[in-house]
């Protein structure tokens, strides 16, 4: 099984299985086939990383399943690999993917196989960002992500879907611009683009700094980082559900995986150096994006402002550069990619039968949605990190690492948990609880099958991994401690 | 003499010109037969050329005054097969405006074979000879729709401007001639004395021709209504083919005789490309026609091509050639869809009249979101890989500024690209275009779209391809 491609196997299904979509006609009874095309592909490619899963070794941080082939002769190899921290960021991709496929019932009407096609794309290009082990690499990726994104907004968007996708496609990309040049930089410094080597040679502290910063301008914006962050709640409001889901769950999980993978691994004297900074904005982004969440209208606009509070967390939990702030950073990541992918889900579906995300518009739907709102508030409470719930474990480990290095901002970021407890607990009174004013909600019915379905998918792990979150533990700890030895044997002297 | 084989495809191509007017003159109604010969012909040269390229390394003829080599024999391939496609594809837009007409076919032969001279032109005088041999060609095909205004216009204007940048080089060619005493690169760069500030002058002059004729800003004015104006068989051809030519002179200029005094012409060439690739890309911005639009982003397309010009490296001409490659497959297969967009015998070319193509022919629009795109430099379509070259050698040259400029003004230039896109998947329909399309226009574009999307499983084969050109 050594010899067997399984990386690039992940990377090529979905592919293919667009390619098929695009030859299934998209006449209206042919739907259901195009969606079964693109659930089963997508379901293939979640049961082989779950394989991937269970083969992988625990007990070490070398990377493993490594390709290496060469692509462009002298200059790029093919690389793919995968360790501890960018397992679980695959999986967690390949389980939201099929997730998507099967809300998008009613809400996409035309141009279903489309969508599809851009869901499945997309999908490709998330697993090539974790998995690629050459800066190039990743960095094609990384941009060609941009493609579907766009079209996903802009498509199948809501009123103002032109704007937001201008403005998505728009900031990220003069923030990965500047990545370029500090790639290509890095090639003629190092000779290299291959990451494992470049983390042997190690990159000559009088580059790292500004090398450092072209990489934070990409990675900031994707974040999103204060204060470029408004690019985020423009294209979640705008973008279709099962776009929110994929742009919160895994487009945002991109950038945390960068700064563990590229700012600590690569540029150790640098991210120390600039740490101050990361902490100030990580700090303002939990503070002042949760009072701009309180004040929010819209539901989808909340959630979204939620989740740049909630990355906020995870920039800080990783530049505390403790096992646990580290720890922290990953599990919230997968955390707020569950949670968020159900909160937007929730959204979408009184949004499916109401048309409306404005939270007056609601009220009282406990007695007319019960199971709603059971699952609604099992979302809620993991997103403001109830203990019991995944969303617990993550704050809790970053605080923690956050005290152990620096006492003051921790006791900051402290205080935006209890601002999140605010946004979201009001967030579910004004929308669930109180009396059923608007009698138009009197025809909602609740959830249905496959909407069930979904829900509970995402309940099981966020509370599974709340109770018992060794599982991810185990698989991460190896490496982390690894990446923070070699990260604070690097450093030494160098300051 | 003995080496006369090696030209064997110009005295061809003139020899045929000479026959194809006779013919055209002689025999009536024989535009369709002159297209196909002419296409044969240049189908014979390209061949010729391609074995050349496989026997010979670098020779030189008439006294060093014109140079076979394989940078040589690479352009030239690739102006015949850019002049094949051009013909081949452009008959049915030239038979609705009534046009199809024998001149047409031998007006393209006789640019390319202008074209061809300059390319392996090695001497000051040959070099102006092809240049004014196919300038004087493109004037007439600008204004070939002649019953329209704006045909003519774009002739005229193209002429007057041309005319004046002529002059210009040729002003720079007598000075250069005047404190070197001759006008072969070789014996120039021998004779070169560096402290000579009217050589300077002289490369300045030559530059700013050069400039006039591959539209590098400021020198771009007449590219617009030119490419407007013209039929847009004409404007393809425009856009893709004498680039080539003039960024081959662009090297074997710069290059050859002049390479002692990179430190006088590196800013300048600097100066143009960060001027073409901003001002491409901010003032395509508020374009509403097409044509118009591709000019202003071919200006820009320019400006990268003469970023890695201006690094002073094999790898920066490499990367250029690379760059005008890619650049060259892209606009053929935007100008395809161009010609696609006809509805009862007429052309539309306005932005939005792409408005909603998504929804009546998503072939076609899916073939043009993968082009522009690719035009935009997106990943992993081959346009980011003409990027990612140039500025690799850019930045392998310490230019920062320059790479950052530039990959600034990509970002510029995406918000316009992103706009056709937008209106073409996001806008409401209009009526279906036509979709009898011939065979030759289906065949140019699917293969320019499928070599840009799958460009980067084969990445090494077009490196590998140029890495034979080495000119320092």
């Amino acid at each position: 099984m050594i010899n067997f491609p399984i990386l690039s196997s992940l990377i090529l299904l979905p592919f293919i299985g667009s390619l098929f979509l695009l030859f299934t006609k998209s006449k209206k009874e042919n739907n259901i086939t195009s969606k079964y095309v693109a659930l089963f592909t997508s379901l293939v490619n979640f049961f082989l990383s779950i394989y991937l899963w269970a083969l992988f070794d625990q007990t070490t941080s070398e990377f493993q399943f490594v390709e290496d082939r060469v692509w462009i002769q002298g200059l790029i190899n093919y690389k793919v690999g995968i360790d501890g921290i960018s397992i679980l960021f695959i999986i967690l991709t390949t389980f939201i993917t099929p997730l998507c496929i099967i809300s998008v019932n009613n809400s996409i009407t035309n141009r279903l196989s489309e969508f599809l096609i851009a869901i499945l794309i997309m999908e490709s290009f998330m697993i090539g960002v974790f998995c690629s082990l050459d800066l190039v690499v990743f960095y094609l990726f990384f941009e060609a992500g941009l493609i579907p994104m766009f079209l996903i907004i802009g498509i199948w968007g809501g009123a103002r879907r032109v704007y937001s996708a201008f403005k998505f496609f728009l900031y990220t990309l003069l923030g990965s611009v500047l990545m370029l040049v500090a790639i290509i930089s890095i090639y003629w410094i190092s000779g290299t683009t291959d990451f494992v080597k470049l983390y042997d040679l190690g990159i000559d502290t009088k580059y790292q700094n500004i090398l450092w910063l072209a990489f934070f301008s990409s990675f900031a914006v994707k974040t999103p980082m204060w204060p470029v962050h408004t690019w985020l709640p423009d294209a979640h409001v705008e973008a279709p559900t099962a776009g929110s889901v994929l742009l919160a769950a895994i487009l945002l999980k991109m950038a945390g995986y960068g700064f563990i993978r590229f700012s600590l691994g690569l540029f150790p004297v640098a991210s120390e150096i600039f740490t101050p900074l990361i902490y100030t904005l990580s700090v303002i982004a939990i503070i002042f994006t949760s009072f701009i969440a309180l004040m929010q209208e819209d539901m989808k606009k909340l959630i979204a402002y939620s989740s740049v509070a909630h990355m906020g967390f995870v920039t800080l939990g990783i530049f505390t550069l403790q096992q646990q702030g580290i720890e922290g950073s990953i599990i919230q990541m997968i955390s707020h990619g569950l949670v968020s992918a159900a909160l937007f889900l929730c959204v979408g579906v009184v949004y499916d039968r109401m048309h409306s995300r404005l939270i007056e518009t609601y009220g009282g739907l406990v007695s007319i949605l019960p199971k709603y709102s059971i699952l609604f508030m099992l979302f809620t409470l993991a997103a403001l990190g109830l203990p019991g719930t995944s969303g617990f474990v993550g704050e809790f480990l970053i605080l923690m690492g956050a005290f152990k290095d620096n006492f003051l901002v921790a006791v900051i970021a402290s205080f935006g948990v209890i601002l999140g407890a605010a946004y979201m607990l009001w967030l579910y009174k004004r929308v669930v609880f109180g009396k059923l004013v608007n009698p138009d909600l009197k025809q909602m019915v609740d959830l249905n099958k496959s909407e069930l379905f979904i829900l509970s998918c995402l309940a099981v792990p966020t509370l599974f991994f709340g109770f018992y979150p060794d599982p991810l533990i185990n698989t991460i700890e190896v490496s982390i401690t690894d990446l923070i030895k070699v990260y604070n044997f690097n450093i030494v002297g160098k300051l | 003499m003995e080496n006369l084989e090696l030209v064997f495809p110009e005295i061809f191509l003139s020899l045929s010109i000479m026959f194809l007017l006779i013919l055209g003159v002689f025999k009536k109604n024989s535009s369709k037969w002159i297209q196909n010969i002419s296409l044969i012909i240049l189908i014979i040269c390209a061949v010729i050329t391609f074995n050349e390229t496989l026997s010979t390394n670098e020779i030189k003829l008439f006294n060093g005054s014109v140079k076979i080599d394989y940078l040589s024999s690479f352009m030239k391939i690739m102006t015949l097969l850019a002049a094949f496609l051009v013909l081949v594809i452009s008959s049915s837009y030239l038979k609705i405006f009534k046009i199809f007409l024998i001149e047409y076919p031998i007006l393209i032969l006789s640019s390319v074979l202008g074209m061809m001279i300059m390319i392996s032109s090695n001497d000051l005088i040959v070099f102006y000879m092809g240049l004014e041999l196919q300038s004087l060609a493109l004037y007439v095909l600008a204004s070939f729709n002649r019953d329209q205004i704006k045909s003519s216009e774009a002739g005229l204007k193209y002429f007057v401007l041309s005319a004046l940048s002529s002059g210009l080089l040729l002003y720079g060619c007598s000075l250069i001639y005047g404190f070197t005493g001759s006008t072969n690169f070789d014996v120039i760069a021998n004779q070169l004395n560096s402290n000579e500030y009217a050589i300077t002058f002289g490369i300045v002059f030559i530059l700013v021709g050069l400039a006039f004729k591959i539209s590098a800003v400021p020198f771009h004015m007449w590219a617009p209504d030119v490419y407007e104006g013209s039929p847009t068989s004409v404007t393809l051809f425009f856009t893709m083919v004498p680039k080539i030519a003039a960024l081959t002179v662009f090297i074997r200029f710069l290059y050859v005789p002049f390479i002692n005094l990179i430190d006088q012409w590196q800013m300048i060439l600097i100066f143009l490309s960060i001027a073409s690739m901003l001002f491409g890309a901010i003032a395509a911005i508020g374009q509403t026609n097409l044509k118009r639009l591709i000019a202003y982003s071919s200006i820009g397309h320019i400006g990268y091509a003469l970023a890695g010009l201006s690094t002073g490296s094999n790898e920066g001409i490499q990367s250029s050639v690379i760059y005008i490659t890619i650049y060259i497959i892209m606009n053929l297969g935007l100008f395809s869809c161009l010609l696609m967009m006809k509805r009862n015998n007429n052309y539309y070319e306005d932005i939005e009249d792409l408005s909603g193509l998504s929804k009546n022919h998503p072939l076609l629009s899916l073939s043009l979101l993968v082009i522009l795109f690719s035009l935009a430099g997106i990943p992993p379509l081959a346009g980011f890989f003409a990027k990612f070259y140039i500025f690799k050698s850019v930045i392998e040259q310490s230019m920062y500024f320059l790479a950052i400029v530039g990959l600034l003004s990509t970002v510029i230039a995406a918000f316009y690209y992103l706009r056709i896109i937008k209106i073409i998947y996001f806008d409401k329909e209009k009526e279906k275009y036509d979709t009898d399309h011939s065979i030759w226009l289906k065949f140019s574009l699917s293969v320019s779209t499928l070599l840009i999307l799958l460009y980067f499983i084969f990445p090494s084969q077009l490196i590998d391809a140029v890495s034979r050109i080495n000119i320092i």
